[in-house]
Formats: C-alpha cells, structure tokens, sequence
C-alpha cells in the first residue's frame, strides 16, 4: 500500500518532458518534489503564474507571491505572470497538458466530485470545473477508500458533481486504473504488496481486469 | 484632465451604499484592497453583494465585512479558509453562489470587454448549470454565463499614476486587472502614487480609462495566508 508520497511519486512517472502541468492542492502538489532527473516541466499555477518554483528560504517570502493553494512560493527564470481572466483563458484552450488533481468520489465514467459535501462542507470549486472540463488529460490522486471504508471508486457519483467523463487515469494507495471508454475502471498495477482481490473488494464500481495485473515501480 | 486622485479610502468609498454590488479583487488575501475594506467596514452600510474570488479569513479582507453582517451575498469560487463565512453559508445566513474561478474571471472580463455574456465548458452537467442555457459547439456543451454588472469594483494595485494608469506586482496581479475593467466605478488603490510620465506606457497592465479614482494607500499589511518555506 502506497502512502501520500508514494502516490505523488507514481505520479511523477505520468509527467513527460516539456510538459505544462497544473498541480491541484494536496498530493498533487507533492508530484512536483519527484519529478525524475532530465525532465523539464512548467508548473501552471491558475492565480496567474507559469514557471512555479520551490518554496522560498525562510525570511526570503514574499505575501505578493503565491501559489493556488495560497503558499508563499518563487519564480523560475522564464516564469511569466498574467491575470485571472487570461490564467483561465489558457486552461480553456487546452494549453495546459496535465492536470493533477484530488476527488472525494470518481464514477466508472470518469466523472468526478470534489467540491462539496452537502449540508456539512463548502469549500467550492475554485478552479476545478475550469481545469476538469476542459483539459485533456487528468489525473487524480485520491484514497480508494474513505475513512468509514467505502469505496471512493463508484458506478456513480453520489456528491454534487465537479466535472462529467474527465477523468482519465487515477493513482490510489492501492492501484493505477484508468477509465475505460466504454465504462469501468481498468486495473493497470497494483501497488507493492496489495493483491488484485484487495483491489476488487475496495472498487464498488466496474472494476476491469484483464491479464496478469503488474505491481508498480517506483 | 479629469482629476481622479482622492485622498484615502474613506473618501474614494464615499458614494457606496447599502444595497449595492462590489467587486473586490485578490485572491486568497494576495492583492486585497486592504485601505478599502477596512473602511466599508467602519461605514454603516450593509446588504452588499460582494463579487470575490475568496471572502477573506475570519479577521482579515471580507471576513471583517461578514462578521459585521454587511454583506447580504457573496459571489465567489472558493470559500475555504473562512471558518464563519461557512458558518453564515450553511446556516442560511448568507447568501452565497459558488462559481467556478475560471467564469469567475471570465465575467468580469466579459463586462470590461463589452460583451454580455460568454459560453465557458466549466460546469456542465453540474448544479452550476441549474437553469442556464446551454449551447453545442462543434460537438461540445458550453454553459452561458453573463457578464457581472457591479456598481463599485475596488482593486488594489502595485504603482499607478494620477491618470489611473495601473502596474500590478507578481502574483498580486490576479483577479484585480479584469475587476478593474468590469466596474461601473473602478477605485484603484495603489502602494505608490506616482505622476504621469513616471510610468513607462508599455509596462502599464490597466489602462487609466477604466479606472475613476486612484490614492496612495496606507499601513498595508499584506498578510500570508500560508507561510511555507524551505531549509537552506
């Protein structure tokens, strides 16, 4: 079973070179400390800022530079930063090759829920309707269980809706999957020492195994 | 020329009234106009629409405003570090729509650009597309949205000149350009107040047509709302 960084990390294996990615809060922002040696990515941060750079040295932050989730961040040489209007304006037009994000619930159809929990948490969508309905390839790090332990992998989505038939391919504790075109969650790998049956029993969707089911390296 | 210079928020806010919709730019409490938040909240006034990306935290930018009840509906796209903003939000208290950040923008933007309404993929086949209508284009569903209409947009900027020329600073830029274009009123308060022909032309991010009035701002703050760092 794969803990937070192990998840990030299997992440960081999807990413290619001279990719433009945004990095939703939470486990996605940790793909960006484990990126493999010899490729180069851009971080888009959807405040209005290209070319995110690492947190910065203690007493060298600066409060007119953060990121999405608010932290106090650098640039790069050859960042750029825009405006609201035209951060989203590139995100639309799908210049943005990767987005990363969290769910509280995905669907065997790739819709996805993450925004809110009625009567009991509002956080809102910020810019995830944004990224989900138009970028073309996303990933979603996420337990496959939740707390009570449901599965969080679903027929269908029982949560208000972020995004519908988006999701393209999920990293959990247990397992990469993708979503089939035709319905289903794909079983690609298992993570180390978790078994295929593991997996089914936490999957309440379709779940789609086809063929020996490799363990993930990391 | 017009003379747009006030001397501080309490007068650049003098016409602002209860009843009327704000747009407030920053995101999180980055690029908030701080001088002007401070005193709507020391003015009796309440019933305001408040268009902004974020409310603010419980003790600082539009939280300051919900605790004192001004503010009858906030627009906004993320709430989440605003402990009473979620309590008035799921207590009915306030009146709140939640849109996605990118049509957030994209309104605004609208309004400054002369255009009603624009059609965004962002929300389909979500609550956020309850009663809108929506168009097929190209094989694809896109959800129109209208352009906002504010009486008052207050942004906050890094240098402007006395024609209302406007420089934003890193990612304090935000929503703050597309607000500035988007108000019936715009009131830019700037860290430094410079005259003109102090900025270069090519450098200018809102042009001085779209704002009215413009002051040198006081005892910024600018808070962080999540302060992470590196060792060295």
């Amino acid at each position: 079973m794969l803990d937070k960084t192990g998840i990030a990390k299997r992440i960081a294996k999807e990413i290619k070179d001279g990719y433009y990615v945004n990095l939703g809060i939470g486990i996605p922002t940790l793909v960006a400390n484990y990126i493999p040696k010899g490729i180069n990515i851009v971080l888009q941060s959807e405040n209005g800022l290209l070319g995110m750079g690492p947190f910065p040295f203690e007493g060298e932050e600066d409060s007119d530079l953060i990121n999405a989730g608010k932290q106090t961040i650098t640039t790069l040489p050859g960042s750029s930063i825009f405006d609201s209007a035209l951060s989203f304006g590139m995100i639309r037009s799908q210049k943005v090759d990767l987005t990363i994000l969290g769910a509280m619930e995905v669907s065997e159809y790739g819709d996805i829920a993450n925004w809110k929990i009625p009567g009991k948490m509002v956080k809102g969508m910020g810019g995830a309707m944004d990224l989900v309905a138009s970028a073309k390839n996303i990933i979603v790090a996420m337990q496959h269980v939740n707390k009570a332990g449901e599965s969080k992998l679903l027929a269908e989505c029982t949560l208000p809706l972020t995004g519908v038939k988006c999701v393209k391919k999920i990293v959990t504790e247990l397992a990469v999957l993708e979503i089939a075109n035709e319905g289903g969650f794909r079983l690609l790998e298992r993570a180390p020492g978790v078994s295929v049956e593991e997996i089914r029993t936490a999957t309440l969707g379709k779940l789609i195994i086809e063929g020996e089911i490799p363990e993930m390296q990391l | 020329m017009i003379n747009k210079v006030v001397a501080n928020a309490d007068e650049a806010i003098q016409d602002i009234t209860s009843g009327m919709t704000l747009m407030l730019g920053g995101f999180g409490l980055c690029g908030i106009p701080e001088n002007c938040i401070n005193a709507l909240v020391n003015k009796n006034i309440d019933q305001l629409t408040c268009i902004s990306n974020n409310a603010g935290i419980d003790d600082f930018g539009i939280g300051l405003m919900l605790k004192k009840r001004q503010v009858k509906k906030m627009i906004s796209s993320y709430v989440g570090e605003n402990a009473e903003f979620e309590r008035q939000l799921l207590s009915g208290e306030l009146e709140v729509e939640l849109i996605p950040q990118g049509t957030l923008a994209t309104r605004c933007m609208a309004a400054g650009y002369g255009m009603p309404a624009i059609f965004t993929p962002a929300g389909v086949g979500t609550e956020v597309a309850d009663g809108k209508e929506t168009r097929n284009f190209n094989g694809k569903d896109y959800l129109m949205e209208m352009a906002f209409d504010a009486d008052f947009a207050l942004v906050k900027a890094w240098k402007g000149d006395t024609a209302g020329n406007l420089i934003f600073r890193s990612t304090a830029r935000n929503f703050n350009p597309v607000m500035a274009m988007a108000g019936k009123i715009t009131i830019a308060e700037v860290e430094h107040l410079v005259e003109i022909g102090d900025l270069d032309p090519d450098q200018i991010h809102t042009p001085g047509i779209y704002v009215h009035r413009i002051f040198e701002g006081k005892d910024y703050e600018k808070r962080i709302e999540q302060l992470t760092v590196r060792e060295r």
